[in-house]
């Protein structure tokens, strides 16, 4: 029980990640992000402020793609419906944008799944390196955990962004790596043991441990995945009727519970 | 056309107006109808109550509700989640950037709705079983996988930055203990407060207050997590209104407080010909 930790810092923050000298300069990270990083396009600027690494030329392009073939601009999916509906309300472009982002952060889609999937792969390595059997690893997260993300889709069921995906690994010269053949191994294992397959996240949760992304640092890289589809739906709706979007009729809740009664 | 879609719901029922498909004629909120009598004959924490629950609270129920919502209002400026909104405030963002900041920064583990929906996973494990509580709260996080929720690294629901259990704290347990029963979870934790304390090593947070509360009136841990964030808006809204008035010249700059600890040293501006600075 004690206080020691509020009155350090209280009036001081002591750090290795930044600081705007205004009028002068910024320090990102410990290089002057207008001299140092200048030769930095923003995405990569993004990925050093995450992990303080400079990412080669062939990482940038394959990780800018994971973002670039995964904005969808659809208005039925989620994080695009909300940025829609704030768009037919006439909310601001922002709020519009915060709450789709935020909307993608989900367990059935999004942020869990990604995380979770990009840690079993860090594992999965590490029991490979040990001698441990694809079995054996799916056989023991299945046992732990009740599931593995990244899989689960029905056969039947392609995920379309997987073969694109996976031929830019192999054109960028990815296709060696540990957690990308493993994922690959685990998803025969799975379409054998259980008719399920691999899903795209599953291959970015591989690539994501292949790249050496720890877990918290692949959730922040994978945050604005989904990002580039949400602006169409926004302007899509602002350019309609107002309330248009979708609109629910009354009878289109459809109720199922208790009988009317009386306060 | 593609087939109509519909949202299913076993708590809210509409009646079109005659006249137009989109326009409420009657909405019944478990079966009450809520703007024909709801609306004239309940207290704002009943219909609150009936929406969450699906019957009405006793006057003992809705008393405790009203004097949680007071005793969470507001959290004060020195708050987290309060001081996110007044940063949105301060800057004259929409006032719904305030609240969103507000939920997300109230949203943490430490103090926040996610401390609440761990800690009411706790009561429903431990109800008022001192020795389950004191496994529950020297149980390890689990640190063997990645979340988007990191481990947690305090005992939820106690404070790891207290010294001994605040006045304004025993004075919440004391108020709401009142409106309760001796078979309550509430009676329970005035009656262990010093026990768990010990146990946790820290004096309680409110959270563990609010709980016990959320617990009695018979709401789960999703129920309680958003509660937990509803019921600690008005204090952001007011304090985010109040620092927009008061203006930016008044509101913290930590700028000078900020030391690098690996600062590369100033490298100079460009001296470009034809900009005069």
């Amino acid at each position: 029980m004690s206080t020691k930790n509020l009155l350090a810092a209280e009036d001081k923050l002591e750090t290795s990640m930044g600081k705007a000298f205004l009028k002068e300069r910024v320090v990102m990270r410990g290089q002057d992000l207008h001299h140092d990083l200048s030769d930095m396009d923003w995405f990569a600027t993004h990925l050093f402020s995450i992990t303080g690494r400079r990412f080669t030329a062939n990482q940038l392009e394959l990780l800018n793609y994971i973002w670039s073939s995964t904005g969808y601009p659809d208005a039925s999916i989620w994080p695009n419906n909300t940025a829609a509906l704030a768009g037919s309300v006439r909310s601001t472009a922002s709020l519009a944008m915060a709450a789709g982002l935020i909307n993608s952060e989900a367990t059935l889609f999004g942020g869990r799944p990604l995380k979770r999937t990009q840690d079993f792969f860090l594992r999965a390595k590490e029991m490979r390196e040990k001698g441990m059997s694809v079995q054996e690893i799916v056989e023991g997260e299945i046992s732990a955990r009740k599931v593995i993300f990244g899989y689960g889709r029905p056969l039947a069921s392609i995920d379309e962004r997987v073969p694109h995906t996976l031929k830019k690994v192999r054109e960028l010269g990815f296709g060696e790596g540990a957690c990308v053949k493993l994922c690959l191994e685990i998803n025969d294992y799975l379409i054998e043991t259980r008719k399920i397959a691999m899903n795209i996240v599953a291959l970015d949760g591989a690539i994501g441990a292949d790249f050496g992304f720890t877990p918290e640092e692949f959730h922040l890289y994978m945050n604005l995945c989904f990002y580039s589809g949400q602006p169409p739906c926004y302007l899509d709706a602002v350019n309609r009727a107002e309330g248009s979007f979708f609109p629910i009729r009354c009878e289109s809740i459809v109720y199922s519970g208790i009988e009317r009664r009386t306060w | 056309m593609s087939k109509r879609q519909v949202y299913y719901s076993n708590f809210w029922e509409e009646v079109a107006e005659e006249d137009n498909p989109f326009a409420t004629k009657e909405a019944y909120c478990h079966g009450y109808n809520v703007y024909g009598e709801i609306l004239q004959k309940a207290t704002w924490f009943e219909y609150i109550y009936v929406m969450f629950k699906g019957e009405k609270p006793t006057e003992q129920q809705a008393k405790l509700f009203e004097k949680l919502a007071i005793a969470l209002a507001n959290p004060g400026p020195r708050e987290a989640s309060v001081r996110a909104a007044m940063n949105g405030g301060v800057s004259k963002a929409a006032h719904a950037s305030s609240l969103m900041c507000a939920l997300a920064v109230g949203a943490g583990q430490y103090g926040g709705s996610h401390e609440v929906y761990l800690v009411m996973q706790m009561f429903k494990e431990c109800t008022t079983d001192i020795v389950a509580w004191e496994k529950a709260l020297l149980k390890p996080a689990d640190c063997s996988f990645s979340d988007i929720w990191l481990p947690i690294e305090h005992v939820p629901g106690f404070d790891p930055n207290g010294v001994s259990t605040p006045s304004v704290l025993l004075a919440i347990l004391d108020e709401m203990v009142s409106c309760s029963s001796k078979d309550s979870s509430l009676y329970w934790l005035k009656e262990n407060r010093a026990s768990l304390e010990k146990i946790a090593s820290y004096p309680m947070s409110i959270s563990l207050i609010a709980c016990a509360a959320f617990y009695d009136l018979g709401f789960d841990e999703h129920q309680a997590s958003m509660l937990y964030l509803i019921l600690r808006l008005p204090g952001a809204a007011v304090h985010a209104l109040e620092q927009r008035d008061l203006g930016w010249k008044k509101f913290p700059f930590f700028a000078d407080a900020i030391q690098l600890s690996n600062d590369p040293g100033d490298k100079g501006l460009p001296v470009l010909e034809g900009l005069n600075l």
